[in-house]
């Protein structure tokens, strides 16, 4: 089991508000991501949770219990660390053997958890190492693991990918996911990467400022971003947003189209203009083209799309596929 | 971390130190303070009086005092001089790929742990005698006339001891700074062709600014109360050819007695030490935030 | 990254650097080996190096004359005890201060520095009267207050850097996994700060050692450590040289060994972490 509700949570360090005000439902076995720009109350956010904070205002219920005043270790939940927390005076065993120690577990039964979790990790062979004799990914499977033994009701997870390599981040990406899959434990995962956010989550929470912005699934998010901030945030190239004539004439103060959504042609379309840049990715091509009257816009071309610096191309947008916002960004 | 529960226990944990630093700061400051203006000799209780300034213009009308801030300036200026130049000379020859590196360091660093008095004492007796200490010797055999270092030279005699002891100090912190130089750099500084002297002017000795202020702020501190070396060698003489600030006001308080103008002395030193603790505190307050 | 060095050049810096090492460390070597020679041998002309008489005799002499062993207990009882009750009152204010921050953690922290840099002459004579005044002169209670009072800035800075890289975020890890604060203190905090508390105790007792402003003014005989004794050698015992020698060595022969196992710590010690 493993819900958590806020209510009304709000957190203020002197003068500065950094979470006004939240609500959230965060419903058993779920994956929910976090996921903002930095300094956008994340992870302040789930430092609330796990009771490592404070909180200013508001009720945080774990499980259908008041939990807001419960010190951290009673709320049961345990938590990967951006910098892995790993006790650098004890081997590997006896870092994930911590919590079950501190909780007064039999030596047997310790010694099983210990063992079930390092095979679950790949990690048998690292037992009696120090972590400084780690690499960082190994690193990151021990508070994994520490994290795994005590069954905990819920995962909290701050960054942790962010001080691995862009390689080994895919690995462990999927490694958590399948983690998930087996433990069907409720996860909170705050990053500021909303390609993690994409791939992992169940529910995604965008934050910016301390406000939340947007709550869906991955492709809720998607296909109807609720304002013109989770519209630049979710999505990889950004979405175009364009202001002006061509927005007006669509009853909006600015329409954005993602750039998988322009049809691209040498030979017609709506706009025309210039290639400034071409980024060949071999499965993509990513075209940045320069419109005269609407700006640059970046454009998502099939495959090996033949085209270079100082090209004309025309460009169609898909218009069952714009977004329309209003002056204030909130989606029309 | 920020519950106002850990934060008034925070403030009660900090409280003897503070307590105590602040009294020991405070109380004898103050009696030196009120001293400075008594007429108050130990040899003549019961005759304290009120003087008013007396005792500074006294202290400092002394000719005695204008020897002592003289050679005061010039114990620190030529220890400085003396340990941040071969201190920085030790740290990069230590620095380069020799045998038995290790071992090199600890004789150079041993000095440093010699307690004054005997290395005041080793120097004035064994070396700088001038019947038979070793300095002598090596003169006598070069077919020169020794020197009777302590009577002729005595202010130098005791900077050269003096710096003996802080040589290791400089050589350590240059080294650790040294040591601390990115390796890319010194090579992207090779590929754009400069030479070994041009690498020391414009990388290494940049990069060593910091440890080099650290080095004279951190001494002077010291340099500036040096003590027993002078009392065991010269004891201040001939005359005050020898006698610093600490040394006066020492002499005059636990030899002359006189506890109103020595105290008045020790006020002025406390004064020149401040001046160089402004600096000190800046330096390091910067690179606490940093 | 291994850089080709040729092995002549390393031979050249090798023979330059051996040599102006054992020039600076001359002094010592020579004290050491004066002690072991009969008074004689001490000032022959020219100087014996390695090839004399060999004796001990000299270490039982000094003992004999002038109860070594008095003032070499009263250095460490001075030492040790400062340095432990320095430890005692600056561990939870460098512990509240490195954990526990507040906007003002920092301007305590440097007018700290800034007791440190009063010149001592400055509290002499007010300390020199109390002292007399309720009969501390010379006696060990007295100087263990004044020289932890005088190293308590250097002790709380440095338990300070040193407290400060502990991770917060470990700590945390710690509460996460459910371990009250006792045993926080005990099986996390602990193993971790130790290095650092070591440290901090080894550069202290150094400093106390070898401290020569408060001890020559405060103590004469019964509670005068090393420092003091070895002032009394001024004259004319100073001019038996092997005598001198034996004393000097027995007073140093302890710290520095204490002092080549510190180097590290004495940077970031006497540079109140300026310099790492």
């Amino acid at each position: 089991m493993g819900s958590i509700t806020l209510r009304n949570v709000s957190k203020v360090f002197g003068e500065a508000k950094v979470i006004p005000s939240i609500d959230l439902d965060i419903n058993d076995g779920e994956f929910v991501v976090f996921v903002g720009p930095s300094g956008c109350g994340k992870s302040t956010l789930l430092r609330l949770i796990a009771g490592l904070e404070d909180v200013s205002g508001g009720q945080i219920v774990i499980d259908g219990q008041d939990a807001t005043e419960a010190a951290p270790a009673k709320r049961g939940l345990a938590m990967v660390f951006q910098s892995y927390a790993l006790y650098p005076h004890m081997s590997v065993r006896s870092n994930i053997a911590f919590p079950l120690k501190m909780a007064n577990i039999d030596k047997a039964e310790i010694d099983r958890k210990v063992n079930d979790a390092a095979r679950v990790l790949n990690l048998t062979d690292y037992l009696d190492r120090k972590p400084r004799q780690l690499s960082g990914g190994q690193r990151q499977r021990v508070a994994i693991g520490r994290a795994i033994v005590r069954q905990p009701k819920a995962f909290l997870f701050d960054e942790p990918l962010s001080n691995l390599d862009a390689a080994l981040r895919v690995n462990m990406r999927l490694e958590i996911s399948e983690l998930h899959q087996t433990l069907k434990t409720t996860m909170i995962y705050v990053t500021h990467d909303q390609v993690e956010a994409m791939t992992m989550a169940d529910k995604i929470v965008v934050l910016n400022r301390g406000r939340i912005e947007q709550v869906g699934s991955p492709l809720d998010l998607y296909r109807k971003p609720a304002n013109l901030f989770v519209a630049g945030f979710i999505g990889s190239p950004r979405m175009n947003l364009i202001e002006g004539d061509y927005a007006r004439a669509k009853g909006a103060k600015t329409a954005g189209i993602r750039p998988e959504h322009i049809g691209l042609s040498r030979e017609a379309g709506t706009w025309d203009g210039v290639v400034t840049i071409a980024e060949h990715l071999g499965s993509d091509t990513f075209m940045h083209v320069e419109v005269s009257g609407i700006g640059t816009l970046t454009v998502r071309a099939g495959g090996e799309f033949g085209c270079r610096h100082g090209d004309r191309v025309f460009l169609t947008p898909d218009e069952s596929k714009l977004h329309r916002f209003d002056d204030k960004g909130l989606a029309l | 971390m920020a519950t106002t529960h850990t934060r008034s226990a925070a403030r009660l944990m900090m409280a003897p130190s503070v307590i105590l630093l602040f009294a020991w700061m405070i109380v004898p400051l103050g009696m030196t303070i009120y001293f400075s203006f008594l007429r108050y000799n130990l040899l003549m209780p019961g005759m304290e009086e009120f003087t008013g300034f007396l005792n500074y213009s006294f202290f400092l009308s002394d000719p005695a005092f204008f020897d002592a801030l003289t050679n005061t300036l010039l114990l620190v200026g030529g220890v400085l001089a003396i340990t941040i130049i071969g201190g920085i000379a030790f740290a990069l020859l230590l620095d380069q790929p020799i045998f038995g590196q290790g071992i090199v360091r600890i004789l150079v660093i041993a000095p440093f742990f010699v307690m004054p008095t005997v290395s005041a004492l080793v120097w004035k007796n064994m070396f700088m005698n001038p019947v038979n200490g070793l300095l002598a010797w090596i003169a006598r055999s070069l077919g020169f006339q020794p020197v009777d270092f302590l009577a002729s030279v005595p202010l130098l005699s005791v900077i050269i001891i003096v710096a003996w002891q802080w040589l290791p100090f400089a050589t350590l912190i240059m080294l650790t700074a040294l040591q601390s130089l990115d390796e890319e750099q010194k090579e992207a500084a090779e590929m754009d062709g400069a030479g070994f002297v041009s690498r020391f002017i414009y990388i290494v000795l940049p990069h060593m600014a910091r440890a080099i202020t650290v080095v004279i702020l951190i001494e002077t501190i010291f340099l500036l109360s040096v003590f027993a070396e002078i009392l065991v060698t010269t004891n201040g003489g001939p005359g005050t050819q020898s006698t610093n600030l600490t040394y006066l006001v020492y002499a005059q308080a636990l030899l002359q007695f006189d506890i109103g103008g020595a105290s008045a002395g020790g006020i002025v030193a406390v004064i020149l030490a401040n001046i160089v603790a402004i600096f000190l505190v800046r330096l390091i307050g910067k690179n606490l935030e940093a | 990254m291994a850089r080709k060095v040729s092995t002549r050049r390393k031979l050249v810096m090798s023979a330059i650097a051996w040599t102006l090492g054992i020039l600076i460390f001359f002094p010592i070597l020579w004290t050491v080996l004066t002690s072991f020679k009969s008074e004689g041998d001490a000032i022959a002309s020219p100087p014996v190096f390695l090839f004399f008489h060999w004796t001990t005799e000299n270490y039982a002499e000094v003992q004999s004359r002038s109860d070594y062993v008095l003032h070499f207990w009263n250095s460490v009882v001075m030492s040790l005890g400062s340095t432990l009750l320095g430890l005692v009152i600056a561990i939870p204010a460098a512990w509240a201060m490195a954990f526990s921050p507040t906007r003002r953690t920092k301007d305590v922290l440097m007018w700290m520095l800034s007791t440190k840099m009063m010149p001592p002459v400055g509290a002499l004579i007010p300390i020199y009267l109390i002292f007399r005044d309720v009969g501390l002169l010379d006696t060990r209670i007295g100087l263990v207050v004044v020289l932890t009072l005088i190293n308590l800035p250097i002790i709380v800075w440095m338990l300070y850097t040193y407290f400060k890289e502990i991770p917060g975020e470990i700590l945390e890890a710690a509460r996460m996994d459910g371990a009250s604060l006792a045993k926080e203190i005990v099986y996390v905090l602990t193993p971790m700060a130790i290095p650092g508390i070591a440290s901090t105790l080894l550069l202290n007792i150094i400093l106390a050692w070898n401290e020569a402003f408060w001890t020559l003014n405060l103590t004469t005989s019964k509670a005068a450590p090393l420092t003091t004794f070895i002032a009394s050698y001024s004259s004319p015992e100073g001019l038996f040289y092997a005598k001198l020698s034996a004393a000097s060595t027995m007073a140093i022969a302890p710290i520095l060994i204490l002092g080549w196992f510190s180097q590290k710590q004495l940077v970031r010690g006497l540079t109140f972490g300026a310099v790492k």
